[in-house]
């Protein structure tokens, strides 16, 4: 279906979740009247859960999902595989309605198409690591032999093979986690969710961890929606980020967007203390070759270090350090702009590069 | 209607005591204290034999008379299980149904025995049957209750993951919540057993033979001896089958996640096999 290919794997539509009682009639006077969360909870008694999130998943995408605890994004992640249903608003994977499912198409969606990671690890006490990993084939009816021969493939991916036989509380918390990676992954399904998987862990243990699960996603491809509230681990492991903050998606884009143009304080505030180095890129930084001509008259390029468009900071900043010339950006062979220094260390600062520049 | 009910329940109950009677006390002695290593450990089980050797030393109808009161435990307490389970499950599950069956559970318990006591006597008559009944009614409420509390122990984010797994509301219920549930229930099952003994006294005002019968009849001739051979008899009783139950609460951690079958005499038996293979 080329057309659900274009909408995105995840499509979210709205989604809107009022808790309390009368959450239903809140969220009709919400429609009608445009009602805010404080007179909601005055008037209906009722939390705004996640207001009025929309977003799209592309196939092969990793998009995180960054705020705060009581953002909201735990509970929005819950309505992809439908463990809430939406007060309002649809979720489509794959082009399907998943809030119109049926409950056994809903349960087949779940084993089949998605694999889930908790930041509480929630393996079965009572069932081996095999056991745990093969549970989705377990209850699609899978057979005994098949099982096993799955559930040692999901471990060997997440390097847990003769682990097999013990059971979860006596791993420590590092291979618990990738027990429940390789329950997520063992129905090979087309979606991940991880609800922030690595949080409870030790640093170096989420370093791990999370180099084993880029690894693994630039292997297998999953459309992943990963949630955190460490925005150096979105930014690390998103393809996208969207940031969070009671209920609400505030932006949505690429590392380099959200740090180099927050939509608003609150993100501005966020990534503040977020190295530019691995992020901007050339291209943010450079000033077009024409205008760059027109200032300073023509030059000789030709002792100029060249950079691609796409180069981070931190190689242009190699490039830099063997030169007084300012470097060169070209694209397919074709020089298109220039990087100064002054550019280059105002980029750094994630300031723009015209700031405070003597006129 | 209650009379073709009331037949098939009396042959049950003589059934049971029937196999009971028929197996000679040493053997008897061997097969519980057997149980009792298997489910708790050697201790429990040297506890359990010392037990039964004094109730077969109290006098020369002793043995005969708890295999009676045993049978009539046994049968109270499978249907309390069959009653009691899917009782607490689903007061475990639905909180309507829990604040429902709370204070049904509370009148049962503190009840006196003899309000009850004379319907139903009204209603099927004197003998077994009834006095199963009203063993029922008395230790039915721990099972019930400590099921629905093991039900609702169950930590929630297992039963999540299960839900964002696939699995329907009755693959977790078989897959994740009984099993998780299981050491709180087995107490309860512990208690239900404990109370149904203690039922027996009471229970032989309506004509139920057995160890309470002797105690009440001791009690009409103001015998002393009879009344402690009846009441040594309960209490030899009551601890070998505490002993026997208590042991299957222990969850598999505590068992160093061995199967039951790698402990206990049948884990030397199966040990053999598995050396042999």
């Amino acid at each position: 279906m080329a057309g659900s290919e274009r909408e995105g794997v995840i499509r979210c539509e709205g989604i809107w979740k009022i808790f309390g009682e009368k959450s239903r009639q809140a969220m009709e006077a919400v429609q009608r009247e445009g009602l805010s969360k404080r007179e909601i909870r005055e008037r209906f008694d009722c939390v705004v859960g996640v207001q009025d999130a929309s977003f799209s998943v592309s196939r092969g995408e990793i998009f995180c999902i960054m705020g705060l605890s009581g953002s909201g994004k735990s509970t929005l992640i819950r309505h992809i595989n439908r463990l809430i249903e939406p007060t309002s608003g649809a979720v489509y994977i794959e082009g399907e309605n998943v809030n119109a499912m049926n409950p056994q198409a809903l349960r087949h969606l779940r084993a089949e198409k998605i694999g889930m990671v908790f930041q509480s690890m929630a393996l079965m006490p009572h069932r081996t690591v095999r056991d745990n990993v093969a549970f989705s084939l377990e209850v699609r009816g899978v057979a005994e032999a098949e099982r096993a021969k799955v559930a040692a493939r999901a471990i060997e991916m997440v390097d847990l093979t003769g682990w097999d036989a013990k059971y979860p509380d006596e791993l420590s918390g590092g291979m618990q986690q990738r027990v429940g990676l390789a329950r997520a992954l063992a129905a090979d399904p087309t979606i991940l969710l991880m609800d922030e998987p690595f949080s409870a862990l030790d640093p170096l243990i989420r370093r791990q961890l999370q180099g084993t699960f880029m690894e693994l996603s630039a292997e297998l491809h999953k459309t992943t929606v990963f949630i955190t509230h460490d925005l150096d681990e979105a930014i690390r492991i998103g393809d996208r980020i969207a940031i969070m903050k009671d209920g609400v998606l505030v932006q949505i884009g690429t590392p380099e967007e959200i740090v180099t143009e927050p939509a608003d304080d609150y993100v501005a505030e966020f990534v503040a203390g977020i190295s530019k180095l691995d992020l901007v890129t050339a291209a943010r930084i450079m000033q077009p070759l024409a205008q760059y001509l027109k200032a300073n008259g023509p030059q000789e390029t030709g002792a100029w270090p060249v950079s691609k468009p796409s180069d981070k900071l931190n190689e242009l900043v190699d490039l830099a350090v063997g030169t007084d010339h300012p470097i060169l950006v070209a694209a397919d062979g074709q020089p298109i702009g220039v990087v100064t220094k002054r550019a280059l260390l105002r980029g750094i600062q994630g300031r723009d590069e015209t700031e405070g520049r003597a006129a | 209607m209650i009379q073709p009910f009331k037949r098939v329940f009396e042959s049950v109950i003589v059934g049971i005591e029937g196999s009971l009677q028929a197996v000679p006390p040493t053997i008897m002695l061997i097969i519980l204290s057997l149980m009792a290593w298997q489910t708790a450990g050697r201790r429990a089980a040297m506890v359990v034999a010392g037990c039964l050797v004094i109730l077969g030393l109290l006098a020369p109808e002793a043995w005969g008379l708890a295999m009676t009161t045993l049978a009539i435990v046994i049968a109270s307490v499978l249907l309390c299980v069959l009653i009691g389970l899917p009782l607490g499950v689903l007061a475990g599950k639905n909180d309507r149904f829990e604040a429902f069956i709370r204070p049904v559970l509370d009148t049962m318990q503190t009840i006196p025995a003899f309000v009850y006591l004379v319907p139903v006597v009204m209603m099927i008559g004197i003998g077994n049957v009834s006095g199963v009944i009203v063993t029922i009614i008395f230790a039915l409420p721990p099972l019930v209750r400590l099921t629905s509390l093991g039900i609702r122990g169950v930590n929630h984010s297992v039963v999540e993951a299960a839900r964002a797994f696939g699995a329907s509301p009755r693959q977790i219920l078989r897959k994740v919540e009984l099993p998780l549930a299981t050491p709180t229930i087995l107490a309860g099952l512990n208690q239900t057993i404990m109370l149904s003994l203690s039922m027996v006294v009471i229970a032989s005002m309506i004509s139920v033979k057995g160890l309470g019968n002797e105690v009440l009849r001791a009690m009409g001739r103001l015998d002393a001896g009879k009344a402690i051979v009846g009441g040594l008899g309960i209490v030899m009783l009551a601890i070998v089958l505490d002993r026997i139950t208590q042991g299957l609460g222990r969850s598999g951690r505590d068992r160093g996640h061995r199967h039951w079958w790698e402990t206990g005499p049948v884990g030397q038996v199966t040990a053999m096999f598995r050396k042999t293979k």
